[in-house]
Order: structure tokens, then C-alpha cells, then sequence
């Protein structure tokens, strides 16, 4: 047996845009082991349900995350109106979910930037976040602010978006689609990205299912776990089915997640042209949420959920969010088993790793 | 035929206008909705304070006695709280960024004395 090396990963390192650590064990050029530690950039956020009341704390849970920041003011919106037993009107569900969607393409496109630039291709990495860009637009366009959006509140949304800016919307996306194309075709089809995508860190259905892997990750595994599927938000009226993928190795979640970048698209569209007239928010007067309530949304990454527990005041008493990357964590691990050195920034990418969400 | 793709979309780009704007030499297009930045109507305003008590970051601080009403630009997260819960509508999220500087300023705004109202006899 050759000699074993501990060597540390992170939580500095080109790839990660956010710190985790790895000490990975080796043997020659390859990993036998890898032991994760978090906690480098906790934040507290929880906590401040002490300082701030229910209907302002969304602002507070938004700024979990700066790509799925949409997702996470709707969760949390979700889990006090369902404490609270309220619905929220038809055309807030439908804006919600056309955002929602709009920050999936904006989180993909991210991603593919990341892992382009995790193996060293650079022009590709520039024209996935110059078309991402252009979803920025849209969402600055329509809410009012680039990555943190305040458009979501308890009871429905804050500002209606006019049919008009969203047939606008639909056409922008539609524009770039043939653009999107020729990207995923670098993607898919190239010779230099197949070979380091096409059976590196395979996670059988098995072992995806066992270890609690969530969203392309499980997908890409032909684990069906979306939540979607539930019919959150409306998703159930529109019709939805999951982009799901079979061999579980980097280039099926890379797969997953281009094919989720059109099937975004479709999404707006067929909610674009579903959208009912009418209010958008609801009046929430002299209620305050009681008891517990677990709300889920399927955020990019996966499934996150929403937690909170209130005693009928204005301040809750705990709010607890569980977000994708933590779940996708011990996948990473038994994929880091067995292999190649070279292959573990790349690997890392491919769970979309989001620790600020994670440590929260 | 990958690597054609991608060539095209590089050599594409040597003939596009650069996706990147010369900001800050050229000015930025704030959209009609960009959230950017307070403003307040002092006039209008009368001091209550629920602004700042509903502040998620507390960026807001208001002096009835001196008659003022202070933002820390650097700690306010543009969440147009205080614009919607203002009695009075004196406050707007305009669009456009205040300008970065090296310290954390805080804008104070002291309302006029109003002069004294004729009383009617
Ligand atoms: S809420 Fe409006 S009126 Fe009251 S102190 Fe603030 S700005 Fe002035
Ligand atoms: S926009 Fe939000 S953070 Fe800024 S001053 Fe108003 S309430 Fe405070």
C-alpha cells in the first residue's frame, strides 16, 4: 500500500466562490477520503427574528443567498402564510412562479460560467454570464433590484408586474434562446468539455436516493425528488414534468441543468399566457402566525425548507431554513471517493455548492 | 463541430459592441423600477418615527425634537420598507446608486422652520 497524504482543500481556493473546507486523503493521485468542514462564514441570520418583526424579516431572509434569493423569500413567505392560514391570489402565485423560474435561468447560468471557468475555459465562461446578464435585466426591469428583488411579501407580492413587461419578458428570453443553443452546444458536445465531465464522480440512483441528494444532483441520478411535483406555487396548474437523467456523472447534472435552463423558459411562457387579471396581494391585518409551519420550495439547487414557529406576537419564536447544499454535502463526499486529484475543484462545482446559504 | 460553435461565438464577438458598459464614464440607464437609493420630502415629514422602527437595518434615525431625519446610506438595503409604511408618503425609492466613497456617510435632513401661520381672527 502506498503511502497516505492529507491535504487540504480550500476553504481559499480558485474554484470556490465561497469557503468550504476539504481534507482530502490521498494515496498516489487519489482521493480515498474526504472530510468536510463548514463554518466560515455564518452569519446569524436566523437569529434576527428577534430584532425584526414577521413582515419585515423577509427582507432579512432574502439575503440568504444572492442567486436564490427569490426562492427564499418565498419560502419563507409560504411557511407564515400557511401558519397563518391564509392564500395568496391566483395572479401573485402565477408572478411568483415566473420569477422563480427567471432566477433558475439566472442561477444556471451562473453555475455553467463557474464550472466553465473551473476548467479553464474562459471564452465560454464570459458568454454564459453575458447572456445571464441579460436576465438581470429582466429582473431589474420588473422588480427593481438586479439579485435581491423585495418584491415578495407575506400575502402576496408588492408591486404587480403589467401583462405587457411580461409578453416583453417572454420575447427578451425567446431572443436569447438561439444564443443559449450554440452555448449548451459547447457544453454537450465538445470534445475538450466531455472529457472532463463524461464519467467523473458517478452517484448511482442507490446511493443518491441513501444519501439524501436533492435537485439536479438527485435528478441527474434518476432520483425524482422535485418538489415541484407537489404543485407549489403553480407548477401543478401548467403542468410540469422534471428533466431527469440516468448515468449520475458530472456531465448528467451539467445535462440537467441546461436542459432546466429551457425548461424555464417554457415555464414563463406557459405562465405568461395562463396569467389571470386581479389583485396580487392579500390584507393581512391584526393576525400574527401561531404555531409551527414547514414550507418547501424547489430552489434551484434543490429542495430547501422553511421552518417557523410563532406564539401569536409580532416577533416569532424561531425560523429554521435547511438549504439544498446542505443535503447535497454528503453526495459530494462519496463522490470525492476514489478520484482523481485533478478532478475535485470540478467536482465541488458540480453540486453547485452555496455555502453562505448553507451556514446562513 | 463543438469547437466551431464556440468559435463563432468568439469571433462574433471581436464585431459586437462590448457587452460591458464604460461605467462609470458612461452613465449608467437606471430602469424605471431600479431601486437605488431615499429620498425624502422633509416638508412633509412629521417625525414619527415609524420609519426607522420598522427599518430592518436600522439605517434610519429620527430627532423629533431637533426636527431631523438621518439615513446611514451604507446600512440601508433598499427594501422600501420605510416608503411603504410612512403615514405621511413623504419618503421614495429612487433609482439610482449613491456614489461609492471611502466613508460610511450618514445624510441628515433637518426640516425648516415653518413660518408661523397667520391665525385667523
Ligand atoms: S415615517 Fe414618514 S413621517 Fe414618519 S418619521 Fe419617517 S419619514 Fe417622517
Ligand atoms: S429602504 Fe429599507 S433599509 Fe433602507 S432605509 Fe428604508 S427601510 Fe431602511
Amino acid at each position: 500500500m502506498s503511502k497516505r497524504t492529507v491535504i487540504p482543500f480550500g476553504p481559499q481556493h480558485p474554484v470556490l466562490p465561497e469557503p468550504i473546507h476539504l481534507d482530502l486523503v490521498i494515496e498516489d493521485e487519489t482521493v480515498v477520503e474526504a472530510i468536510p468542514s463548514i463554518g466560515y462564514i455564518h452569519r446569524g441570520l436566523e437569529k434576527l427574528v428577534d430584532k425584526n418583526e414577521w413582515p419585515e424579516m423577509v427582507y432579512v431572509i432574502e439575503r440568504i443567498c444572492g442567486i436564490c434569493s427569490f426562492g427564499h423569500g418565498w419560502g419563507y413567505c409560504k411557511t407564515i402564510e400557511g401558519n397563518l392560514g391564509v392564500s395568496v391570489p391566483p395572479r401573485a402565485e402565477y408572478l411568483r412562479t415566473i420569477l422563480h423560474e427567471l432566477g433558475r435561468m439566472h442561477s444556471h447560468l451562473l453555475w455553467l460560467g463557474c464550472l466553465a471557468d473551473g476548467f479553464g475555459f474562459e471564452s465560454l465562461f464570459m458568454h454564459s454570464w453575458r447572456l445571464r446578464e441579460t436576465v438581470l435585466d429582466l429582473f431589474e426591469e420588473t422588480t427593481g433590484g438586479r439579485v435581491i428583488f423585495s418584491i415578495c411579501k407575506v400575502g402576496g407580492m408588492r408591486k404587480d408586474i403589467p401583462n405587457e413587461m411580461l409578453k416583453k419578458m417572454e420575447e427578451t428570453l425567446r431572443g436569447i434562446e438561439g444564443e443559449l443553443h450554440e452555448l449548451a452546444d459547447v457544453f454537450l458536445d465538445d470534445d475538450t468539455v466531455k472529457s472532463r465531465l463524461v464519467g467523473v464522480g458517478v452517484l448511482t440512483k442507490e446511493e443518491a436516493f441513501e444519501l439524501g441528494a436533492v435537485g439536479p444532483m438527485a435528478r441527474a441520478s434518476g432520483v425524482n425528488n422535485d418538489v415541484r411535483l407537489d404543485g407549489h406555487g403553480v407548477y401543478g396548474e401548467i403542468g410540469f414534468e422534471p428533466c431527469l437523467e440516468e448515468t449520475g456523472d458530472s456531465y448528467a447534472r451539467c445535462k440537467v441543468r441546461i436542459r432546466e435552463v429551457f425548461q424555464s423558459i417554457d415555464l414563463i411562457a406557459k405562465c405568461v399566457s395562463m396569467i389571470p387579471d386581479g389583485d396580487v396581494a392579500i390584507e393581512i391585518k391584526g393576525q400574527n402566525p401561531a404555531g409551527e409551519f414547514v414550507g418547501r420550495i424547489e430552489q434551484p439547487r434543490g429542495e430547501a425548507y422553511y421552518y417557523s414557529k410563532g406564539s401569536g406576537q409580532k416577533f416569532l419564536d424561531r425560523i429554521r431554513v435547511r438549504t439544498p447544499t446542505n443535503a447535497n454535502v454528503p453526495p459530494l463526499v462519496k463522490i470525492l471517493q476514489g478520484c482523481e486529484l485533478a478532478d475535485v475543484p470540478i467536482l465541488v462545482l458540480t453540486i453547485d455548492p452555496c455555502i453562505s446559504c448553507t451556514e446562513r | 463541430m463543438a469547437g466551431l460553435k464556440i468559435g463563432k461565438m468568439v469571433l462574433g464577438s471581436l464585431f459586437r459592441k462590448p457587452a460591458t458598459k464604460m461605467y462609470p464614464i458612461v452613465p449608467a440607464v437606471w430602469k424605471e423600477r431600479t431601486r437605488g437609493h431615499i429620498e425624502i420630502e422633509i416638508e412633509d415629514c412629521i417625525f414619527c418615527g415609524i420609519c426607522s422602527k420598522k427599518c430592518p437595518t436600522d439605517a434610519i434615525t429620527v430627532d423629533r425634537a431637533a426636527k431631523s431625519w438621518a439615513i446611514q446610506r451604507m446600512g440601508c438595503i433598499q427594501c422600501s420598507c420605510c416608503v411603504e409604511v410612512c403615514p405621511k408618503k413623504c419618503l421614495t425609492n429612487m433609482a439610482g446608486y449613491t456614489a461609492p466613497d471611502a466613508q460610511k456617510v450618514t445624510d441628515t435632513f433637518v426640516q425648516p422652520e415653518k413660518e408661523a401661520e397667520p391665525k385667523e381672527e
